[in-house]
Parts: structure tokens; sequence; C-alpha cells
């Protein structure tokens, strides 16, 4: 039986009826709302900070932000809408002009959420990476995009210093936290985002709707991660999403626990919560039960958009210490970035009183597709609904044509058009191209639809490792893992885990003279680990003699895959030791 | 022979600090950002290769990881 619960205050939330609202959508609502008109400028930077002081909300706090040794600093709309322009400026002294990449490679530090907005006033691309990404990853990225300015910490410096020769069209590195005196280095220089001088003459960048703005790195199953481009106009889609879905409202004290090194982090931690105007808190430090509760508690935060990974850890630390914490402020919860299951619906509605709302998109779709809604009948361990003005659907894998009737498993296809769709991979029209068929964009998904409209998620169509809500492409792991002296082949599958969801498994085939054993594992974790990112070491190596291969030589991941999850092989006859 | 939270905490330096953050006894390593969620699993295998134990997976959390200090007291409840 499938438990259904029914989201409370629906006559209060800011979609009101879900029913209503998909009669006759259209996204000139949100354009009427910002009062924005087509053709004109528009500056997701101007609109997340000049607007919401134009509204007479110049005072209100925009960003409260603490660290990890319990620091705090605050930062008005105002403050936030002077100190991008002061950034904006200092970026266009450096020499940076419109459409040029700037990436920024920060913990979640004020910076970063400052500096976004910064990049996008002089028309220049923000390029948000995980400031845990090791040399290889940034590397490949930095590349790829010929990055023309990194903005950084000093913690991270080190990691940009290894690659710099290899990137000769990077101009700059920007340290936000260089300490006075010490020595810089080549192409190295220090920015102080508090001591920068007023820029009162400050004029942003005229950006058009289709004009680029941020470009977000993603992982497949094959080649190199791929740069997504998005646009000015992708804010359409991000307000009116965050308002209506996250339902943020003039007096939210609102969280994201996303980083925006991931577009959650940007989509939602930057641009949604800005252009809606509320106030958002943001938590730097590491995770841990005890610390979450304690945030939420003393800031009395009302919406919380959080992943499935926390609310499983969050599960896993018991219902105990929950009780410790005046959590009453909680007043909507909301989830991203892997399938929600049902149990930590169950368990949110029990500890918190409310359920988390699960909501789904991805990279490439820049804001929410399918969703639950406050107000309407969840159904928990359901993806929900696709979002109002979105044509979402489940097609035939062979045939590319949506199914006559509910229930069959198939691919998720969104019908493209809506204002956050992603423009381009980035220098990479073809793959692009693949992700369209028979008019539909694909995100690489495999759902059904039940009578009653509701998605359910079955998992990815490709091999792409989903842990803890950020993809990591087998093929990237195992090139690293090539790296390793003592590899001499590898096969990267995902593995069943309770709080990631999934994480990373490796087979591999050592060379002559290497023995399996404890510390060389270890040793390969590692150097993955600092090659890549931490999401992408392999949390379990497991030494084989010989990987399963086709007669041509090709790996059969899907053996291995079906091992780690108690599926069933299939077809085994091009087995090559078969 | 060297203590354990000396070597503990030179293993935390050597492999999870970029730059010349000091790490003391008691420094905060998962909730002060050094050790993320996912590198834990690295430094628990690194205890269990180093001590010849076995850290069972519950006990392994963000708290008892914490600090120098925690992990000591952790690997003591489990050396023979």
């Amino acid at each position: 039986m499938r438990l259904e619960v029914l989201t409370k205050n629906l006559h209060m939330s800011n979609i009101g009826s879900y029913n209503e609202r998909i009669k006759d959508f259209d996204w000139s609502i949100a354009e009427k709302e910002l009062d924005y008109q087509p053709g004109q400028v528009i500056n997701i930077g101007w609109y997340c900070s000049d607007r919401i002081c134009r509204m007479g909300k110049a005072d209100k706090q925009a960003l409260i932000w603490e660290g990890s040794t319990g620091a705090e600093k605050r930062y008005t709309y105002d403050d936030i809408r002077r100190l991008s322009d002061s950034i904006g400026q200092y970026l266009r002294d450096l020499g940076i002009q419109p459409e040029d990449r700037v990436c920024l490679f920060m913990d979640k530090v004020p910076e970063l959420y400052i500096g976004f907005l910064g990049i996008l006033k002089i028309g220049a691309i923000a390029q948000p990476l995980f400031s845990a990404f090791g040399d290889e990853s940034l590397l490949v990225r930095l590349e790829n995009a010929q990055t023309k300015v990194i903005i950084t910490q000093k913690k991270h410096a080190p990691k940009v210093r290894k690659i710099l020769a290899q990137l000769p069209w990077l101009k700059y590195m920007i340290i936000v936290d260089q300490e006075p005196g010490k020595p810089l280095q080549e192409r190295e220089v220090a920015m102080n985002m508090e001591e920068l001088p007023a820029a009162e003459t400050f004029q942003i960048y005229p950006t058009k709707a289709e004009s680029p703005s941020v470009l977000h790195y993603t992982s497949g199953t094959t080649g190199q991660p791929k740069g997504v481009k998005h646009v000015h106009y992708s804010l359409i889609s991000q307000y009116l999403t965050a308002k209506w879905v996250l339902d943020l409202r003039d007096d939210d004290i609102y969280w994201c626990t996303a980083d925006p090194g991931w577009v959650t982090g940007t989509s939602y931690g930057i641009i949604g919560a800005f252009s809606n105007g509320v106030t958002q808190c943001v938590l730097d430090s590491g995770f841990s039960a005890e610390s979450w509760y304690r945030f939420i508690g003393k800031h009395r935060i009302t919406m919380w958009y959080s992943a499935p990974t926390a609310i499983r850890s969050l599960m896993k630390a018991g219902d105990e210490i929950v009780k410790k914490f005046d959590l009453s402020s909680l007043r909507h919860l909301a989830s991203v970035g892997e399938p929600l299951n049902s149990e930590a619906v169950i368990w949110s509605e029990k500890v918190f009183g409310k359920p988390f709302l699960d909501t789904y998109w991805q990279t490439e779709t820049g804001s929410i597709m399918i969703s639950n809604y406050p107000g309407m009948k969840i159904k928990p361990g359901s993806m929900g609904k696709p979002f109002p003005g979105i044509t979402a659907t489940v097609i035939d894998p062979e045939k590319y044509e949506p199914f006559a009737e509910p229930g069959k498993i198939g691919l998720i296809a969104i019908r493209p058009g809506w204002p956050s769709m992603m423009r381009m991979y980035w220098n990479n029209e073809e793959t692009y191209n693949n992700k369209f068929r028979n008019g539909w964009y694909l995100p690489g998904d495999r759902s059904s639809i039940d009578s009653e409209g509701y998605f359910w998620f079955v998992g990815r169509d490709d091999d792409v490792i989903n842990t803890g809500g950020h993809l990591v492409s087998p093929f990237e792991v195992e090139s690293a893992l090539l790296e390793h002296p003592a590899v001499a082949e590898s096969a990267v599958v995902s593995k069943p885990d309770f709080v990631n969801m999934e994480v990373v498994k490796a087979y591999v085939t050592l060379k002559p003279g290497f023995i399996p054993g404890k510390d060389l594992d270890l040793d390969i974790m590692n150097f993955v680990r600092k090659k890549l990112s931490p999401l992408a070491m392999p949390q379990e190596i497991e030494f084989i003699d010989a990987l399963p291969k086709t007669r041509s030589g090709k790996i059969m991941r899907r053996i291995l895959h079906a091992r780690e999850w108690g599926e069933e092989i299939g077809d085994t006859s091009t087995l090559e030791n078969d | 022979m060297e203590e354990m939270n000396e070597v503990i905490r030179k293993y935390v330096v050597r492999e999870y600090v970029e730059d010349d953050t000091e790490v003391g006894y008691d420094t905060p390593l998962i909730s002060g950002g050094i050790v993320d969620s996912f590198s834990m699993v690295s430094l628990k295998r690194f205890l269990e290769n180093k001590y010849d134990i076995s850290i069972p997976d519950d006990k392994a959390t963000p708290e008892a990881f914490d600090s120098v200090n925690k992990i000591c007291s952790l690997v003591n409840e489990y050396l023979k």
C-alpha cells in the first residue's frame, strides 16, 4: 500500500491549487512579477540585489553566514548590491570582458555568493566549481572553459598552483583571504571584499535574455565533464519555482544546504533566494546532526531545502537528538539531488511534523521540473508532478513515444522550451544534440507514471553514479585509476549505500609485481581522492584477476553492476571467458 | 615510539590539508571542513590498517571523527 500525506495549509501556499495553476499557466506570470518585458535588459545580478533594494528592502538581511568556528557575518540587500558592484568593478579593472569565464572555487564563504552576482553584473560567465575537487578535476574543467580568472581561498590555492603551467589563458588567481604582507606568486592577486572601494559609478552590463550567465560542469558516462551553459533568462524559471515549490515568502528565513559548486547551490542557494528577496542563512561547516539542528534553532529557519543524503544521515543520528533543539520555526521542507525514499518522508513527518517534499531536476534543466507541492497530496517516494508549464512524460526507450497506459517504466522526457533550459554543452554540440529524441529532452533517468499522474523514479539510464546527490562519471574514475602505478585495468560501478544511495566501487587488476593488500587499497583510494574529489574516491576496491570483457575486449560493466545490486546478470553470450 | 595522537595528526595533515592550516589534537576535523564525510572512509581505513582493528560503520560517525583526540578514544575502544 502506498502511504499518502496531505500537506497542510493549502490555502496559505504561494502556488495555491496545483490543478488550477496548470490550467492556464504561462511563464509571463513570472515576467510580469519581475517587471521584465521581453527584449529588454535582464541581468540576474541586478534582479538579486538592486531590484530588491528598489522595492524598499535595502536594509533587510539578505545573507546570514556562519563559519565552522561559529563566526557570523551578516549582509543586507544593500550590502550585497554594493559589494557585488565593487567586485564587478574590480574584475573589470583586471580586464575581464563580457562572456569571459570567471571561476568561483571556494567553500561556502560570503565572497562566493556575492562574487557570483558581481560576475553576472559585468556580463561575464560565472563558473562555480566544488572546492573539494582535486587538481585533475579542476584542470579539465578550467581547460575546457578556457577560464580567465579563478577566485579562491588561500587554502585551495595550492591546487591551482599545481596546474597553473597548463593553463596559459588563466590571467589571474584572486585570493580572497590572503594575509597582508604574505608574498604572492605569479599571476596571483589579493582581494579583500570588505575593503574594496565603493563603485559609485558602476554600470551593470546590459545582458539580454540569451546572454550566457552560468557554466556548471556535470559528469557523463563517457568523455570529459560537460559544461552546461545557462543564460540570464533562466531567472524566470528559478524565481517562480522558488516561489511556488519552495514556497518562499517575504518573512521566511531560508536555508539551502547545497554548495554553490553544484547547480542547486546557485539556482536556489543564490538566484531563487535573492530574486525572491528572502533572508537566507548559510552554514559553512562540515555535517553533523547536532550542528545542523543547532543552526536551525538558532536562526529560526522556516524553509529548509536539503538533500536525501543529509536527511538519511539525520535519520541515522536518531530521534532523541532532535528533542534537544527547538525546531518549531520550520514551516516547509523540500529535498533534491536523488530520489527521496518513502521512509525518509515518513520519518520527517514524524520528527519535524512535516514531510520533506521531493523535487526532481538536474544541472541541465536549471530549475525544478517535477515536484511535490505545498498543499498537494503527496505520495511518499514519488517525485510528484510536473511544474506548471513543464510538459514531462515517460517514453518508450525504443520508439521515443509516450506510453499510452500508466505504470510502464521508460525514459523521462521533457518538451524543451522552459526558460532555464541549458542552451548548450560548452564546445560540445554533438553531445548536446544527443540529449534530444523525437522532440523530447532526455535527462537520462527512468521512471513510471501512475494513474494519477505521479512520477516514480526507477534509476539512471546510463552508468553515471549518483552518490550523495552528485553525479560521478565511471569513466573519469577509471581514467584516474589507470594513472596509479599499480593499476593495470579497472572497472567502476555503483554499489548500494544507506546514506548516499550509492557509492563508487572499483574493480581493479594489478600490474605484475604488485600484490593486493590493505595498504595498497588505501593508497589507491587516496590517489583518486586527491586527483578527482572525495566523491569520486572508491569507497571499496576489489582486486580481481581479470575483468569481465566482451570478445572484442570491451569491459562489461553491467555484469559487475548487477553483482553489486543483486540483480540478474542478463545476456552473457558475448562474454570473453564464457 | 610516537604517540597515537601524533601519528593520526600527522596523517591528517599529510592527507587532508592543502595549505599551512595548523591541526592540533582538538581541531575540529569534520565540522571544521578539514575532512569531509566521503573522506572519512579513507581515514577510517587508515586507522583500521594502522592499528589492526575493525571499526563498525555505525561507530564511525562525524562526531566520533571530529578531532584527533576523539579519534584516539574511538581507536582505543577497539584495540585489544
